[in-house]
């Protein structure tokens, strides 16, 4: 029994189809992303889970029960806002109360004492939202969910409002919370980076469909289209084959076999572990190639061939 | 330079608008009768409160205005919200119309329909038609004031509301109401204000019973200048100068 699935749904606009017909099946316990441009319609789509909004035709299923009329309160799902949306008038322990006294639970207080312990943030129990930083914030709302123990939990861009570091370390503790509980875990961002490193399995969204659904390997190493190649990662693009930055070589003389292009160095760009350098080809285009850094002995201007493995060629109809 | 012309210009501006005020208090403690200074006295002020036409129409006012306030506040609060959940745009702009139209055409309206409505209820004009008249226009203000605090007013903290598992009515209670509470007491005291001050519906709806305090000042200053209408005046200038403070610190929150 898959804890959520969606069959072929559609979520229309006046003016506009922000979901067009999006199929998807998840296994209990696993950690998952929705990873889309702005506007694709993975926040849509996991409003519909939520509970927020109706499909306009389709299906929606958790544990096996169609609930496309069932009210947010009706479902045992729970979702983080990207506003993290606690209740300012409530302490960062009545937040996380709040649940289980509208579901009636007993021992109230223990419960959210221990989400609260869970998320590391004990200490700030009798704190109001308006004296919490945002990743404390983001912590209380994580609490509030967990606390009621739903079969999934629904995380609209959780990091988007953290700063770069915060959002790294929060991006661990998230992983490591979906192991410690087994909750199903859905993410909502359009951060690449985020979805790879953290899920079992992807969903890439693009123009209200999913272009692909797989492990963060598939989905980098063997794009199903062109717009997924792109927006996992830079593509070089040499005619209808795409070659990542990381397995572009560079070499002063033309290689032996394998395809090869001339071209020469633009510019170098020192990343600190490793460079980038960017090339123009001869026969017109761009191209960027990342290097250990002891391989920096190019130049501006230098004359090279580029060569790669046909094997590391991704192909699309 | 140019800085000390706009701080003349506005202590001009400020000196018209509140002179008057200033005057009448002035001169509310005057023990002559005419407006010529006589020494300090609280006379007046005595003479006020003992005056029974004058406590009587205040009772009356305090009644009706508390009543109109409560009702209006409950009413508006609960428009606003079902307007800011629906969406409709056209429904708030009636709310202006409401806002626009002259007071002596809503009067007249209102009389019109308390006419109407008596050919076949067995009332008559009184107390109860002025806090009708009262809410009817009340609603509108409240409306206002409650509508603006809800358009900043996070969607999302509803959403999880419900998400945590409250119904509609119980994520309305517990965290919409808690939010927006500060707007909705500035909007009630708006509508105790703009109740209490009315003279212009009510005249024409109030019946024997039912003076209010702006009818009975009204009728007294028609009849000549006392300084007893000063003294009335002036206690209401700061109690409701008082109120409305109240509300714009409200509104703030």
């Amino acid at each position: 029994m898959h804890v959520l699935e969606l069959r072929n749904v559609v979520k229309e606009f006046p003016g506009q189809r922000a979901v067009d017909g999006v199929t998807l099946a998840l296994e209990r316990g696993g950690f998952y992303s929705l990873l889309g441009p702005s506007g694709c319609g993975k926040t849509t789509t996991l409003r519909m889970v939520g509970g927020f909004e109706k499909p306009s035709s389709g299906d929606v299923f958790l544990n096996g029960e169609r609930v496309n009329e069932r009210k947010p309160y009706e479902r045992n799902v729970s979702t983080v806002f990207q506003s993290y949306a606690l209740f300012p008038h409530l302490t960062a322990l009545g937040n996380v109360e709040f649940g289980l006294r509208e579901r009636g639970v007993a021992g109230r207080r223990e419960r959210a004492m221990n989400a609260l312990e869970l998320v590391k943030l004990s200490a700030r129990a009798q704190r109001f939202p308006a004296a919490l930083s945002g990743g404390e914030k983001q912590r209380v709302a994580l609490a509030r969910s967990l606390v009621l123990e739903p079969q999934l939990l629904l995380l609209d861009e959780p990091l988007a409002a953290l700063d770069p570091d915060l959002r790294k370390q929060m991006r661990a503790e998230l992983k490591a919370m979906q192991r410690q509980t087994g909750i199903t875990f859905l993410l909502v961002t359009h951060d690449q980076e985020e979805a790879l490193s953290l899920s079992d399995k992807l969903a890439v969204m693009n123009s209200g469909r999913i272009e692909q659904f797989g492990t963060p390997e598939d989905v980098y190493l063997r794009p199903a289209s062109a717009f997924v190649a792109g927006f996992l990662g830079a593509v070089n693009w040499f005619g209808d084959a795409g070659v990542r930055p990381e397995a572009t070589r560079i070499a002063r003389e033309r290689p032996a076999e394998g395809p090869s292009r001339r071209a020469s160095v633009a510019s170098v760009v020192f990343l600190g572990n490793r460079v980038h350098v960017h090339m123009a080809l001869d026969e017109g285009g761009r191209a960027v190639a990342e290097l250990p850094r002891a391989q920096d002995q190019f130049r501006e201007g230098d004359a090279v061939w580029l060569h790669w493995n046909a094997a590391d060629e991704m192909r699309f109809p | 330079m140019k800085r000390h012309a706009l701080g003349i210009y506005a202590a001009c501006i400020l000196a018209f608008l509140h002179a008057p005020l200033a005057i009448l208090i002035l001169f509310s403690f005057n023990a002559g009768r005419f407006t010529i200074w006589e020494g300090f006295s609280t006379r007046w002020y005595t003479a006020a409160l003992n005056d029974p036409q004058l406590t009587e129409g205040l009772l009356n006012s305090l009644i009706i205005a508390g009543v109109a306030a409560v009702l209006s506040t409950l009413i508006g609060t609960l428009a606003a919200y079902g307007m800011w959940r629906r969406n409709a745009p056209w429904l708030s702009g009636m709310l202006y119309l409401s806002l626009v139209t002259p007071e002596v055409v809503t009067g007249v309206s209102l009389l019109a329909l308390c006419q109407w409505a008596f050919r076949f209820l067995h009332l008559r004009l009184g107390m109860h038609t002025v806090i009708v008249a009262h809410v009817a226009f009340s609603i509108a203000y409240v409306t206002i004031v409650v509508a603006a605090r809800l358009r900043n007013y996070d969607r999302s903290l509803e959403e999880a509301a419900m998400d945590l598992g409250a119904g509609e009515w119980r994520a309305f209670t517990r965290v919409t109401l808690p939010s927006i509470a500060p707007a909705v007491a500035a909007a009630g005291l708006l509508a105790l204000v703009v109740s209490f001050d009315d003279y212009v519906i009510t005249s024409l709806v109030a019946g024997v019973d039912s003076e209010t305090l702006p009818m009975v000042i009204y009728a007294m200053a028609r009849r000549g200048v006392s300084p007893v209408v000063n003294a009335v005046s002036s206690l209401i200038v700061v109690a409701f100068g008082a109120l409305i403070l109240l509300s714009e610190r409200l509104q703030e929150r």
